[in-house]
């Protein structure tokens, strides 16, 4: 479980997320949604401690996150982006390693691990040894997740994971993703711009507009209870939805 | 830290053994060096173990070496030592000057016997052509083309003092090396230069003298500066020399030391020996001063590489300080190098060693190296940056296992371009009397000896092709294959 206790960020003199409080439940998966902008992100980076809140608190299973404990507790989260974020300099296998060699987990473990997580999402083994540069996007975004999930984290943060993807093998990493989603059990927050991935993600949606939270619940929730104007323009402007 | 340490303290350890024998040095032009080395030969035959550091920059330079006990003694001129050591307004008389020089600790020999003023020298035909004589027919002339020397460009006996007491109105006025100054002189392309009375290169390339009808130069007769704690013995050996040297003799030996290059034959000259020709082991000599070069380059990039990548890592983070320490690193790249080692050589550590050469050498070096890494590190996107953290690698390790490797093809290629300049700037050592290759490459320009400056030339440019090829291969150990990969 994550807690925002009246977090709110600034930068300089903007305010990217204005006084908040959002729980995110344990084994649940929470999707933010809003146009550019509207603080999605910054709530992911306030999570993993890659920013400070300027008010307020987060708490990660009760614990306030802090300096001292910072490096602790992103060990235990998962963190994919949306370019994957993968070290150029390593291979597939190096990348999803990395933390656990600097750890000094024992060799026999973490090949153990290396081919469940090949297995998971779908990654062909012989594919291990290549560079970044030799993948292929869908590929890319594989890796960042077995990286993400290689310490087997309890909480599990994706910000666009599937933005930078064609069409194609967007719908099918979907699937993959949804599976894997089910068989971990994770708490999962994902951060995406189209509702129509948000539905088929999400246990909760959360919408945002201009650093503060508009509606959180379900897609009907928002399509049959709408909390104001914007939410309507939010879900007419995604258009297609009326399928689902 | 502690091998470049240790270097230096092998580096002192050399310059204190040394200064056991006499060391004597000579200003970067023909006559100084065949003064120098009539000095050596004089007080060797007196039994005294003597080594000649040859062509030292200028007057600045050899002053604060004699002053800081890197050098005994060198020849000087009495004018260059009211002018531009002593400063004073009001003529000296010899003793006066003595007085002066003893303050300082330095003693001055009797005078040598021979007046090298300066002189304005032009070609005799476009003399003639012009109607020129003497320097007051120069005022008729202001479109002449004039090419002096930055050093007379700039002394208080120079060309602005010499301009304003002749009423000179001349419009092309610019600095030229002495050596050039004459090839230029020759092919036309200046009509004027300044020149030494004694300079063989008068009768050599058909100069006359233009008559100083004003008497505007002073005299610069010449003389040895010593230290006071120099042997008394040897003192007596130089003062021997004294009233020795007529400007007939003095302009022979020089025509002498450029006609068969060798500066020692021309001091065999003046004791009345046949020039024997020193073996010309000149593959030996090559070596040695590549074997130097690559020392002098060798250690000071390897301090720069030290202590130039954590500046570079630190000037990676945007801020005063990382504004501050590329400003510096870039200011100091601007500092011509012979002002450097002016600014260095009476500093109380440094002197006329290694250790001044290696130390500019290692601060010419750091701007490529600290600038790139300071980039290299700065173009790592952020989404890389925040996936490291994120992962919850520690700041060290997210340096060391992600960030330092990524930006390693930026940094090796910032130490490569240190490397490949420091071997040019290397040259730079031969002007404080350490060596290198850049000995050959000065002695040569002011021989105007295109194979004696071809000499280090051609090896420095070897040098830093093979520095190159040294470090084209280097890439492919230290670059991550992952870096390299074209797709």
């Amino acid at each position: 479980m994550i807690e925002l206790e009246s977090v709110s960020r600034k930068f300089g003199g903007t305010t990217a997320l204005h006084e908040t409080d959002l729980c995110f439940a344990a084994g649940r998966t929470t999707v933010l949604i809003g146009p550019s902008g509207c603080g999605k992100s910054t709530i992911l980076r306030l999570i993993i401690g890659l920013l400070e809140p300027t008010t307020g608190m987060v708490k990660i299973e009760g614990q306030p996150v802090s300096a001292s404990n910072v490096l602790s507790l992103r060990r235990r989260i998962g963190y994919v982006i949306q370019e994957g974020g993968l070290f150029a300099h390593l291979t597939a296998a190096q990348n999803v390693l990395l933390m656990a060699k600097h750890l000094n987990q024992p060799a026999g473990q973490m090949q153990t691990r290396l081919r469940e997580l090949c297995e998971l999402s779908h990654f062909p083994e012989n594919a291990l040894t290549r560079y970044p540069v030799e993948l292929s996007g869908g590929q890319r975004q594989r890796v960042s997740l077995m990286r993400a999930l290689m310490l087997q984290p309890s909480v599990l943060l994706l910000d666009e994971p599937l933005g930078a993807l064609d069409p194609m093998v967007r719908a099918r990493l979907q699937d993959e993703l949804k599976e894997i989603f089910q068989r971990l059990q994770q708490t999962i927050v994902l951060v995406t711009h189209d509702m129509a991935e948000a539905a088929f993600f999400a246990d909760l949606i959360v919408l945002l507009n201009e650093g503060r939270v508009v509606q959180s619940g379900t897609l009907d929730d928002l399509r049959v209870r709408p909390s104001s104007g914007f939410v309507r323009d939010f879900l007419h402007a995604q258009r297609g939805l009326a399928a689902i | 830290m502690k091998s470049a340490a240790l270097l230096l303290t092998i580096f002192t350890f050399c310059s204190t053994a040394q200064s056991q024998q006499i060391l004597i040095g000579s200003k970067k032009f023909t006559e100084s060096y065949v003064l120098g080395e009539i000095a050596k030969t004089a007080l060797q035959r007196a039994g005294f173990t003597v080594e000649h550091k040859p062509g030292m920059g200028g007057t600045i330079i050899l002053w604060q070496a004699l002053r800081g006990r890197g050098i005994s003694l060198y020849p000087e001129y009495t004018g260059t030592i009211a002018e531009e050591i002593l400063k004073t307004k009001q003529p000296l008389s010899t003793d006066g000057m003595r007085a002066l020089l003893r303050q300082e600790g330095v003693g001055m020999t009797g005078e040598l016997g021979f007046n090298n003023t300066y002189a304005l020298v032009m070609r005799r035909n476009r003399a003639a052509e012009l109607g020129i004589q003497k320097i007051s027919d120069l005022r008729n002339h202001p479109e002449l083309n004039i090419g002096v020397t930055h050093e007379f460009l700039d002394r208080q006996d120079g060309w602005a003092p010499l301009s304003a007491r002749y009423g000179l109105q001349t419009r092309n006025v610019r600095g030229i090396d002495h050596a050039l100054g004459y090839a230029a002189l020759a092919a036309g392309s200046i009509d004027l230069k300044d020149a030494y009375s004694t300079d063989a290169k008068i009768a050599e390339n058909d100069l006359i003298v233009l008559n100083d009808d004003l008497h505007f130069f002073p005299q610069y007769k010449a003389v040895f500066l010593y230290r006071l704690d120099l042997d008394q013995r040897a003192v007596a050996t130089l003062e021997k020399l004294a009233g020795t040297l007529d400007e007939t003799r003095m302009t022979r030996l020089n025509a002498e030391a450029e006609r068969t290059k060798n500066y020692a034959s021309a001091a065999a000259l003046y004791f009345g020996e046949k020039p024997k020709g020193e073996a010309a082991d000149l593959a030996g000599k090559i070596g040695r001063w590549t074997w130097r070069h690559l020392e002098l380059v060798g250690t000071s990039l390897l301090l720069a590489i030290v202590i130039g990548i954590p500046l570079g890592i630190r000037a990676g983070r945007p801020g005063p300080v990382s504004d501050f320490i590329l400003a510096a690193t870039g200011v100091i790249q601007t500092i011509p190098s012979l002002a450097l080692l002016a600014l260095l050589v009476p500093l109380p550590f440094f002197g006329i060693s290694p250790v001044t050469a290696i130390f500019a050498l290692f601060l010419y070096s750091l701007l490529p190296i600290v600038r790139n890494t300071a980039t290299g590190l700065q173009d790592i996107p952020t989404a890389v940056r925040e996936s490291a953290a994120a992962l919850g690698l520690e700041p060290q390790a997210q340096l060391w296992k992600v960030f330092l490797p990524l930006a390693s093809r930026t940094i090796l290629a910032g130490v490569k371009t240190s490397a490949i300049i420091n071997v040019g700037t290397a040259t730079l050592a031969a002007l404080i009397g350490v060596g290198g290759l850049g000995e050959p490459i000065i002695s040569g320009l002011n021989l105007n000896d295109y194979s004696t400056i071809l000499q280090g030339a051609i090896p420095a440019a070897v040098l830093a092709l093979l520095v190159q090829f040294v470090f084209d291969e280097l890439d492919r150990l230290i670059i991550p294959r992952g870096l390299r990969l074209k797709l």
